[in-house]
């Protein structure tokens, strides 16, 4: 009896310690199962909604709720719902930091997609790899492949100037010559594509016989044009971007320049390209998507397919594309995955094999770069076939490793 | 034949080219510089007025599909509106001193700004040259666009008007001697509150019209105005506040140095009409061709 009650004396002692403690960490542990299971899966999205890339970055957002949409309609992950939080950045590195602080630590979001700035991007990187939330980058950086700026969470959905300009480069110098001259906004976007195009160059024998920086949102270059137009340049790279790109093409364009010179923009965007007119007829650049891959790739087809039901018949840019490709990346992969456990989605990433709307691509190991092809555009102008009808596709880069920086010059272990 | 590492050619093209860069900045500079040294007003709304006549006549063009309408209607419609804000807003604070209007027109043009965003977006509209003006022509030292040209041309054709109204009409005679002095033109018996209803629309209108002639340039937006007002203030201070020579003479030396550091320093072309400025203020703190004591 005296054993039996001292027994049962201790059992429920050490019972009242353990349901205590159970007691006290059942909140804790709840909001972690609800978390990560019960509620939705929630997607930060940060992009420029204001300022000089508005146009594009709406797209983005247009294009990014079709992969949700996509998602969700196929039952989810076993009927768990994704939802996608749209936050302006503003463009601006500080202001995309401080939104994605809130995205992680307040809507307590389980992944990141989205910026579209090479600053921007960093930052929004930054945060997240510090509080360790997979970060799915869909705007144009180098920095962000190399070991200083990457962290295991980080992947790169976009091209990356080294491989856009260097493509563009190897068509372009060939074809059109090899005395090139670069007008160049003064910033890394800027820097990283003359870059790209150089080391591309380098093996063609390229010689460069202007290397002009302008300040970035400059209005006018007419002072630029009369010296490169005297240089008579086979190829004048335009290194800059939106409003920019549509400015410099309009006056080297009045200034007579096509008569002599093939002009090149590393990223010819279809936003810029509807904004700037006949100005751009037979301006080349590089784009990681054009509306009429549907012609030969049947999930392009797909794509857009589900953009124009969706959006009174309107078909998704470049960029727009990016943030279709960046969520369905992460959605994808938290299927495979079965989880969104972050290690779990980050594994089920690298072993991602996709093709959801280009052809082929996978991220790389060592940078988790998404190997894709690149595409090279050719802007026409007379035999438009409708106004979305802005670009010929003269040639196309296959996915290639080869083509990237190596991961031992970009400082990685492996 | 060469002049240093570039050939001549080639320096006179640059020159061409900053003359009519210089234009533009002669046609804002002119209309700043008028409402100052008359009114004592330092216009901050400039360079939103510069952005409204480029909205209005981009606007006026996709209905009528005619850029020489546009070109009459942008500063007469700006000058309307610079009518408005001189009779309601700034017509209140005369004698204030100088930094109340200059507060009134900064929170103008936030306002100005902020309307042609809600009314016509934030992304700006492409604009070109009438097809009479594309394309470039040879001018004897290689190719120049055609609208440059006329850009020129037009900008000295409004210049003589401006000059031929201000020293060869009585009302130019007021808007002369109001310059110079104030008090003796009131005391003369001259209502110079009209006088300044129409020199502030007269500026106004001026910065319109420098708009919609840099419409083809650059395409329009919301904040093509913000870069000009430094360049306006710069001509202004430059050629001395309040002459009309002085804006002309200070708006195609700024394009000028502006089109030569393109051409041998591109990355000190932002800074080069400032230390412009400060060298003009150093040996010559009243401008090139103002009257000393106009800012006592």
């Amino acid at each position: 009896m005296a054993d039996e009650t001292g027994r049962s004396g201790a059992f429920s002692r050490r019972g009242l310690l353990q349901g205590g403690a159970l007691a006290l960490a059942a909140p804790a542990l709840m909001r972690r199962a609800w978390a990560q299971g019960a509620g939705p899966i929630r997607i930060g999205f940060p992009v420029p909604l204001t300022g000089a890339f508005g146009a594009e970055a709406n797209d983005q957002v247009r294009a990014a709720q079709i992969a949700v949409k996509e998602f969700n309609a196929a039952g989810g992950l076993d009927g768990r719902m994704a939802e996608l939080l749209v936050r302006d950045d503003k463009l601006n590195p500080g202001e995309a930091a401080t939104r994605t602080l809130e995205l992680i630590e307040k809507d307590k979001v389980n992944f990141l997609v989205g910026a579209l700035s090479a600053a921007v991007t960093l930052s929004v990187n930054n945060v997240a790899r510090e509080r360790g939330v997979l970060y799915n980058s869909i705007s144009q950086s180098d920095a962000i492949n190399e070991a200083k700026d990457f962290g295991r969470t980080t992947f790169h959905e976009a091209l990356n100037p080294h491989m856009t300009a260097g493509a563009v480069g190897r068509y372009v110098f060939p074809k059109h010559g090899k005395r090139v001259a670069f007008l160049t906004a003064d910033y890394a976007y800027g820097h990283e594509m003359v870059r790209g195009f150089r080391r591309a160059g380098e093996a063609l024998g390229i010689e460069v016989v202007a290397d002009i920086r302008h300040p970035i949102g400059a209005s006018d270059y007419s002072a630029f044009l009369p010296r490169l137009a005297a240089l008579k340049p086979d190829v004048l790279c335009l290194c800059n971007f939106g409003r920019d790109q549509v400015v410099s093409i309009q006056q080297a364009t009045e200034f007579g320049l096509k008569r002599t010179t093939k002009l090149v923009a590393p990223v010819l965007l279809f936003t810029a390209r509807k904004a700037g007119g006949d100005a751009f007829e037979g301006v080349v650049g590089g784009t990681s998507y054009y509306w009429r891959l549907e012609d030969s790739v049947p999930t392009a087809k797909a794509f857009n397919d589900a953009f124009r039901a969706a959006y009174n018949g309107a078909v998704p840019s470049d960029y727009g594309a990016l943030g279709y490709a960046g969520v369905r990346s992460v959605l994808e992969s938290v299927k495979a995955a079965k989880s969104t456990d972050t290690d779990k989605v980050i594994a089920a990433m690298e072993a991602l094999r996709a093709d959801f709307y280009k052809g082929p691509q996978y991220f790389r190991a060592c940078d988790h770069q998404s190997v894709q092809s690149v595409l090279i555009v050719e802007s026409k102008h007379k035999d438009q076939k409708g106004p979305d009808d802005v670009f010929t596709i003269v040639g196309t880069e296959q996915p290639d490793e080869a083509r990237l920086r190596t991961c031992a010059e970009l400082g990685h272990k492996a | 034949m060469m002049i240093g590492p570039y050939p001549l050619d080639l320096l006179a093209l640059q020159l061409v080219t900053g003359v009519a860069l210089g234009a533009i900045y002669v046609l804002v500079g002119i209309g700043l510089s008028l409402i100052f040294g008359l009114m004592t007003i330092v216009n901050f709304a400039h360079g939103a007025f510069f952005m409204a006549g480029a909205y209005v006549g981009v606007f006026l063009y996709g209905y009528t599909g005619n850029f020489w309408v546009s070109l009459v209607a942008a500063p007469l419609a700006v000058g309307a509106l610079g009518l408005l804000v001189e009779r309601l807003l700034v017509r209140r604070l005369y004698g204030r001193g100088i930094d109340d209007p200059l507060l009134l027109t900064f929170g103008l043009s936030y306002v100005i700004v902020e309307s042609v965003r809600i009314l016509f977006g934030l992304t700006g509209i492409p604009f070109g040259a009438p097809p009479a003006l594309r394309g470039a022509v040879d001018i004897g030292i290689g190719y120049f666009p055609l609208y440059r040209l006329f850009l020129i041309v037009f900008t000295a054709l409004v210049v003589a008007a401006l000059w031929l109204f201000v020293e060869r009409t009585s009302f130019g005679l007021i808007i002369r001697a109001g310059a110079r002095d104030r008090q003796i033109v009131q005391v003369l018996g001259i209502d110079v509150s009209k006088v300044w209803l129409v020199v502030f629309a007269l500026g106004c209108g001026l910065a319109g019209l420098a708009g919609i002639l840099a419409a083809p340039l650059q395409g329009v937006t919301p904040e093509m105005g913000i870069p000009v007002l430094a360049e306006a203030f710069v001509v202004t201070v430059v050629g001395g506040m309040g002459s009309l020579a002085g804006a002309v003479l200070a708006g195609l030396l700024v394009g000028i140095v502006v089109a030569m550091t393109s051409l041998i320093a591109p990355d000190m072309t932002k800074m080069a009409i400032f230390a412009l400025m400060a060298l003009v203020l150093l040996v010559r703190p009243r401008g090139l061709l103002g009257r000393a004591g106009a800012l006592g």
